[in-house]
């Protein structure tokens, strides 16, 4: 480093704190060096984040919040998405890289949330990174499905009507709440605005701004390993962690391989396969909203389909409410008792490495029973498929709720001192 | 720095070679994004070249159409019309047409193809004004004794000849710029095209 | 006593993986002809010319712009000659003379628009392609229908059979087997062209179809195929890179 720039340093460090962020976060921020596959998708998700924003900045300067028709008897929202496909160089690249990042997103995301069921990253003294966490998906969905709303296709319109309406099953307030969503009787041109301005600026704000907490927890306490057991426990003279290495350079070189393996997973959907089978751009958004006709068969996005399915798999009234209020109920709640895990769990242990077998059974179970509510949410409901439905959705709270029990008789394996890493 | 002062050649051309990809990676992914920011085309379309119709254009007026947005004008020159360049020949700053601002066959005194039309974008060269047109000559003009009929740029004052090249001493520093063009018949011009196909 | 719930929950969990199976066994079932979709630039032309003569006197395509056309190889010249109406220009979006609230108003329905209908067609019974291959051949004579004619896949459809001189006139045979109606359709009068060329007609109208709903779509991936091999040699680099770096530890 030369005399002049080092002198420029000082000149800023004196000013604001540079080097002493970069040497906190980055180059003497101590991480486990036994971190496996599963914790590339940390980093990741700040990439498909950074990718979202990138090219949400641009296709706004194309798109067109507008419901009304054009000359050739097409919306306007829905005719600049195709201008953006055709008309406009590179636009179809950039809509592309958005939309399938949307679904990338939730794949990252959920893969990483698993990570933290894995190996008991929620555990004390992590509550407040995974609280952050659940926010964040919260936020996540919120902004996923005001953003499904902008091509004013037919699932776009008709999908956000059955989710508005959903709100209206609140005793009381709900009517007039989903008139307040929608700003009008129908979904309409007030409504397109509105999740414009949300979905481009407001929940993006909000999303940056957990992100950046998530972020700040996480490096308070450091991080979570495989083995769940904390490195800060064994430091040698100078206070470093013994299993601890600085995440930069490690883990900046490490996680670039995880950059680029994604995005060969990536760039390999975006220009072979976009729609994604039907899944990542469903076909009949290919058709302009029609307020007069519902397509046969209306779905969510795939990332929405288990949550969807529980809502759905709610049949019964009760206490004098209707069914349709309970299932809504029963849809917050199966994302909102995600928040609860720290509390929920009371293995001696946090790794599924030294659990029982106890928690690995019914951690499969319950894998399996979400996988088949993800799959039940894209089908038309039959008496058949919602008994299926009730079964896993009594699963899914079934894990959380019992948790205190299992987790506590589980037959765990001893903890090791030290990280294992060979 | 512990990790600088370890660093094997080995390693160091490793970090060149992937920081060098990267950087290229960086690059062409920035091309779709700039290329989303040049004329669509809608833009193109909208920017395709007009025909206009000049049969009933009678001598000494001037028609506007518009092309990609703007004012292109053509004037019907009379013989006095195309008299008063000798005279401005000398006032102008650049009477032989040197700089760039017309196609090659377009560079000569009037200007134009056929001398008896003056195609011309009316955008002032200064800052994008468009000049009014003062056709009367000597003091009926408002512009004083000597004034041979041209264009007057109403925002800084900037004056133009009867063929569009600009006076000497004016803010605008070049003559109007003539579209490429070319007659498709005796009373049909192509503004915005002059292939020879 | 863990052991039992152990056996339990296993039980559960192979009774929840066959589940799907078992929810999925209902609903109609389409059975489409998988369409021969040509990239070649004959057939594309060709289906392009079906398209403006029969199509597009009442259809859109209206994010389409006739100078698109050159990207399947034909000329300005040859576009302007052959598929566009005079007073129109080549930079004009592909669309009929009349407004959409003039053919409401005829129709009593605005004929949607076609460009993107080969996107909108793909189902999990086959790609939009297939759908229109079969749509296109299966049309048949309905006496109780207002336009005369009726279609197999599209039950009661609006439009009737623009092609049926090319086609030739079709009748269906209704036969009942075990409660279920099986409609079976045979040609009653032939039309100008013989049952296979009918079919590469067809075949090349909607590999234009296909091509129309996304032009860009074989650019697309003669990209992706340059992105991918950038990409593997990145990957290879910061593999490298990454395994230099930790080496050193241990």
């Amino acid at each position: 480093m030369t005399t002049k720039s080092q002198q420029l340093l000082n000149w800023v460090d004196e000013r604001f704190p540079l080097t002493s962020t970069w040497k906190e976060h980055l180059s003497e921020y101590y991480a486990p060096k036994n971190f496996n596959f599963w914790y590339f998708f940390g980093s990741l998700a700040l990439l498909v984040l950074v990718i979202q924003i990138l090219t949400g900045i641009f296709l706004v300067m194309h798109y067109k919040p507008d419901a009304s028709v054009n000359a050739s008897g097409i919306p306007v929202a829905f005719a600049s998405v195709e201008y953006i496909m055709r008309e406009v160089p590179g636009g179809w690249l950039i809509r592309y890289l958005h939309s399938t990042g949307a679904s990338a997103f939730f794949i990252v995301v959920y893969l990483h949330m698993f990570r933290g069921l894995l190996y008991g990253s929620y555990r004390k003294p992590r509550e407040l990174i995974w609280i952050f966490g659940t926010l964040i998906f919260l936020a996540l969905m919120a902004e996923a499905f005001m953003g499904y709303l902008l091509p004013w296709g037919q699932m776009s319109f008709w999908g956000a009507q059955v989710i508005v309406n959903l709100f209206s099953a609140i005793p009381v307030i709900g009517p007039d709440l989903s008139l307040v969503i929608r700003g009008d009787f129908v979904v309409s041109d007030a409504t397109l605005n509105r999740f414009f301005s949300f979905h481009v600026i407001a929940v993006p704000l909000v999303l940056i701004g957990l992100v950046l907490a998530h972020i700040v927890a996480l490096h308070e306490v450091g991080s979570n390993n495989p083995d769940g057991v904390e490195i800060k426990k064994k430091k040698d003279a100078n206070g470093i962690p013994l299993d601890g290495i600085p995440f930069h350079p490690y883990y900046t070189v490490k996680d670039i391989v995880g950059v680029v393996g994604f995005l060969i997973f990536f760039t390999a959907i975006v220009f072979f396969a976009p729609e994604g089978g039907g899944y990542f751009l469903e076909y009949n958004n290919f058709i302009p909203a029609d307020p007069l006709k519902t397509p046969p068969h209306i779905a969510p996005v795939w990332y929405f389909t288990p949550f969807y399915s529980i809502l759905r798999a709610v049949t019964y009234p009760l206490f004098g409410l209707d069914a349709k209020f309970w299932g809504v109920v029963a849809m917050g709640a199966s994302v909102v008792i995600i928040a609860f895990l720290p509390w929920l769990d009371r293995s001696p242990v946090k790794s599924i490495r030294y659990k029982g077998g106890l928690y690995k059974g019914i951690l499969a179970v319950f894998v399996v029973a979400f996988f088949i509510l993800g799959y039940l949410g894209v089908l038309p409901p039959t008496p058949g498929r919602t008994l299926v439905a009730q079964i896993c959705s009594v699963i899914y709270f079934a894990f959380f709720l019992a948790m205190p029990w299992y987790s506590k008789i589980d037959k765990c394996k001893p903890e090791p001192d030290r990280v294992t890493f060979k | 720095m512990s990790v600088d002062q370890k660093m094997d050649s080995g390693r160091r051309q490793l970090l060149v070679a992937t920081s060098a990809a990267g950087g290229v990676a960086a690059v062409a992914t920035a091309v779709p994004f700039v290329a989303s920011l040049t004329p669509s085309e809608r833009a193109k379309a909208a920017g395709a070249p007009v025909e206009a119709n000049i049969s009933k254009l009678a001598p000494g007026e001037m028609m506007t159409v518009e092309w990609r947005g703007k004012p292109v004008w053509i004037l019907r020159r009379t013989p006095e019309m195309l008299a008063s360049l000798d005279k401005t020949d000398t006032i102008v700053s650049d009477p032989e047409s040197a700089k760039q601002m017309q196609p090659e066959y377009a560079k000569n005194k009037s200007r134009s193809i056929k001398p008896e039309y003056l195609v011309a974008v009316g955008i002032c060269t200064h800052l994008g004004c468009s000049p009014s047109d003062k056709f009367k000559m000597g003091a009926e003009s408002g512009m004083g004794e000597d004034w041979h009929g041209g264009f007057l740029c109403p925002c800084h004052g900037s004056k133009f000849d009867l063929s569009g090249r600009v006076f000497k001493s004016m803010p605008a520093p070049d003559n109007l710029e003539v579209p490429p063009h070319k007659y498709l018949s005796d009373t049909t011009i192509l503004i915005g095209d002059d292939s020879k196909a | 006593m863990t052991i039992n719930v152990i056996k339990t929950l296993k039980r559960l969990a192979a009774a929840a993986l066959f589940a799907p199976t078992l929810a999925l066994a209902s609903g109609a079932v389409l059975h489409l002809d998988k369409a021969p979709v040509s990239k070649d630039p004959a057939a594309l032309q060709a289906g392009a010319k079906t398209f403006v003569n029969y199509c597009m006197n009442c259809h859109n395509a209206s994010f389409v712009r006739y100078n698109t056309l050159t990207q399947i190889g034909l000329t300005e010249q040859e576009i302007r000659d052959n598929l566009m109406f005079t007073g129109e220009r080549i930079g004009d979006l592909m669309k009929v003379a009349a407004s959409t609230k003039e053919q409401k108003a005829w129709f009593g329905v605005t004929p949607p628009d076609l460009t993107l209908i080969a996107r909108q067609r793909a189902s999990e019974f086959g790609s939009g392609a297939d759908w229109l291959y079969t749509y296109l051949r299966q049309f048949y004579r309905d006496p109780n229908r207002p336009t005369g004619w009726n279609n197999k896949v599209f039950e009661n459809v609006g439009m009737p059979h623009v092609l049926w001189e090319l086609q030739g006139e079709q009748v269906a045979k209704v036969t009942e087997h075990e409660g279920v109606k099986a409609i079976e359709l045979e040609l009653a009068k032939p039309g100008k062209l013989s049952a296979q060329d009918y079919d590469k007609t067809v075949a090349d109208l909607v590999s234009f179809l296909v091509w129309m709903g996304e032009p860009v779509a074989e650019k697309r991936k003669t990209i992706g195929v340059v992105v991918l091999i950038f990409l593997a040699g990145l990957f290879a680099l910061s593999f490298a890179l990454k395994k230099n770096y930790w080496k050193d530890v241990h």
